[in-house]
């Protein structure tokens, strides 16, 4: 796959061992407390939620949280070519199409794993593409990623797993972090007493998928990222999985970019969808207006799908 | 025969690219072990992995070769009627390369392999991703224990095999050949003695035999880290990269045993 290739990844991606590019990995003292009390304030979920007035662009909608402008990536061959795509806040945006077209490229450039080679990708109307090392770690705490085989730490317990990011960026104490792990694994309805001290190796697809899910919210990120969320899951477990994503959106207004092959899954819980054809993005939009469109790819697209 | 010059340098170009990315993570990781967070209970973890856990397999390799060492020396010396001197041949040919290589070998064997394996799945199961959506720096956190492991625990379990050898040696020399035993440990110590002192009371077979395994260690960490971070395609690539690191790290310390030798030796003030 184009994004398995690794020439411009940022901070630990590029192929063979040396993996993080040596002047970004100095995380000065103040850069690490600044991460750290603004992890350590966010108590709760409810009280994050309620904190969170809605902000509004001149235009009167949503303010933009993520977008990529007119943005082109090219390893040894074209990746992505001239993609815009704006997700606002509170909205979850779909990334559909075919396999190899980009679609895991471009939550690796809204991560700021990857720089693009021309455009910009703005977090919160802030260009990240030309951030520090230090800097992009601050972004990157505002976003949650679930991926693909939800990747949980395999030598590590799910409780392990899920305090992972509350002990790596935050003071908080071990009464703290084992509170807020069991609050996000009620939220992604597992039984926390019963998968805390289980091993990863010990879960089903759809619990490790929950898993991933908690670890991504644990922070309690303003962006949730998920990478096909819901592959190589049985129907019911797929509908779980949809669900929650619902519920991250509709209780804590988390803005989310779903990238996924499962359009009926995309149909239900996006607010736009975005389909990617041969590096370009070839229709932006709502679920309905993609539905409605008499363009043949598209067509073709959902016929097959 | 442009096209194989064009090809000649591909390749070239390749390797040297090759080269540069593991001095570059060999010199990151070692610039991590002064930069925080430290990852300390990692590092412990691994110590126990390689250290504690191999000692099994260093201690029979280093007693049998002890006593093969005592046992074919006694046929040449018997010769001579010089049996009395297996203890300087066993006491030299431990310490000073048999015990660092042999620890190396197994080491690099056991230890390379998993290092590997475990790196290379976690690759390709975006757990290394995940590290780094986490903001956690993969060298920092699976790189830098694993060295700072290997360079403390290689070297103690190069003394345990010198030991272990030296005792095998022992056991062949007064059991099978009839040196005694007071005998046999005069001869070794006389051997450490007779290859001479640096700074007046440190043995120079000691400095030998504890830099090569130091440099060992590094070889065999970093090398397992190297490939293991760097696997694509799938399972088959770990098994790919495990095979890599054991092959690459054991003709590296042998061949990196060569000249450190041949650089102590012009050194060091033997017999001095």
């Amino acid at each position: 796959m184009a994004d398995d290739r690794g020439d411009r990844r940022d901070s630990g991606d590029r192929e063979g061992a040396a993996t993080s590019p040596a002047g970004e990995r100095r995380r000065p003292a103040a850069v690490r407390q600044a991460i750290r009390s603004e992890l350590a304030t966010d108590a709760s979920d409810a009280a994050r939620a309620a904190r969170r007035s809605p902000r509004r662009s001149p235009d009167g909608l949503p303010a933009p949280v993520v977008e990529l402008d007119h943005v082109w990536l090219s390893f040894d061959i074209p990746v992505l070519e001239d993609v815009s795509l704006v997700a606002r806040e509170g909205e979850t945006v779909a990334i559909v199409g075919e396999s190899g077209t980009g679609k895991s490229t471009i939550l690796k450039l809204i991560l700021r794993l990857l720089v693009p080679d021309r455009g910009a990708v703005r977090i919160d109307g802030e260009d990240i593409t030309s951030l520090t090392f230090d800097e992009a770690l601050m972004v990157r705490q505002k976003m949650g990623m679930v991926f693909q085989g939800a990747a949980l730490f395999d030598s590590m317990t799910v409780f392990e797993n899920v305090a992972y990011p509350l002990r790596e960026h935050t003071d908080l104490g071990e009464d703290e972090i084992a509170e807020r792990v069991r609050e996000k694994l009620q939220f992604v309805d597992l039984d926390a007493d019963r998968v805390m001290e289980q091993m990863p190796a010990e879960l089903s697809g759809g619990m490790r998928k929950r898993v991933g899910v908690a670890r991504g919210m644990a922070n309690n990120p303003e962006i949730m990222l998920y990478d096909e969320p819901t592959s190589g899951l049985d129907p019911l477990t797929t509908a779980t999985i949809t669900k929650l994503i619902m519920k991250l959106q509709r209780e804590l207004g988390v803005t989310s970019i779903v990238v996924s092959h499962d359009i009926r899954s995309v149909f239900r819980m996006s607010s736009k969808v975005a389909l990617l054809n041969e590096h370009h993005i070839v229709f932006f939009g709502t679920p309905e207006e993609m539905a409605g469109s008499d363009d043949r790819y598209i067509m073709d697209f959902l016929g097959g799908a | 025969m442009p096209e194989l010059l064009t090809r000649l340098n591909e390749t070239a170009k390749a390797r040297v690219l090759t080269l540069q990315d593991y001095f570059v993570l060999a010199g990151n990781s070692v610039r991590f072990m002064f930069a925080r967070p430290f990852y300390a209970q990692d590092a412990v973890q691994q110590m126990d992995e390689i250290g504690v856990k191999s000692l099994g397999i260093v201690l029979l390799t280093g007693l049998f070769t002890g006593m093969v060492l005592a046992l074919q020396s006694s046929v040449q010396l018997k010769t001579f009627g010089a049996t009395i001197y297996i203890g300087n041949l066993v006491s030299a040919s431990m310490i000073r390369e048999l015990g660092p290589v042999l620890a190396g070998l197994m080491v690099a064997g056991r230890v390379g392999s998993g290092i590997a394996a475990q790196l290379g799945s976690m690759r390709v199961t975006e757990q290394i991703d995940a590290l780094n959506t986490l903001g956690t720096d993969p060298i920092k956190k699976l790189v830098t224990p694993r060295v700072v492991a290997a360079l403390v625990m290689v070297p103690v379990l190069t003394i345990i095999n010198d030991f272990i050898g030296i005792i095998g040696g022992n056991i062949i020399a007064s059991f099978v050949v009839g040196v005694p035993t007071s005998q046999y440990w005069h001869t070794v110590w006389q051997q450490i003695a007779n290859d001479g002192f640096t700074a007046r009371f440190v043995p120079n077979d000691f400095i030998q035999g504890l830099t090569k395994p130091l440099v060992f260690g590094a070889i065999i960490s970093i090398t397992a880290c190297y490939f293991g971070l760097g696997t694509t395609g799938g399972t088959e690539g770990v098994g790919q990269a495990t095979t890599r690191t054991v092959v690459t790290s054991s003709i590296l310390i042998l061949i990196v045993d060569y000249f450190i030798t041949q650089l102590l030796l012009s050194v060091l003030t033997y017999g001095g």
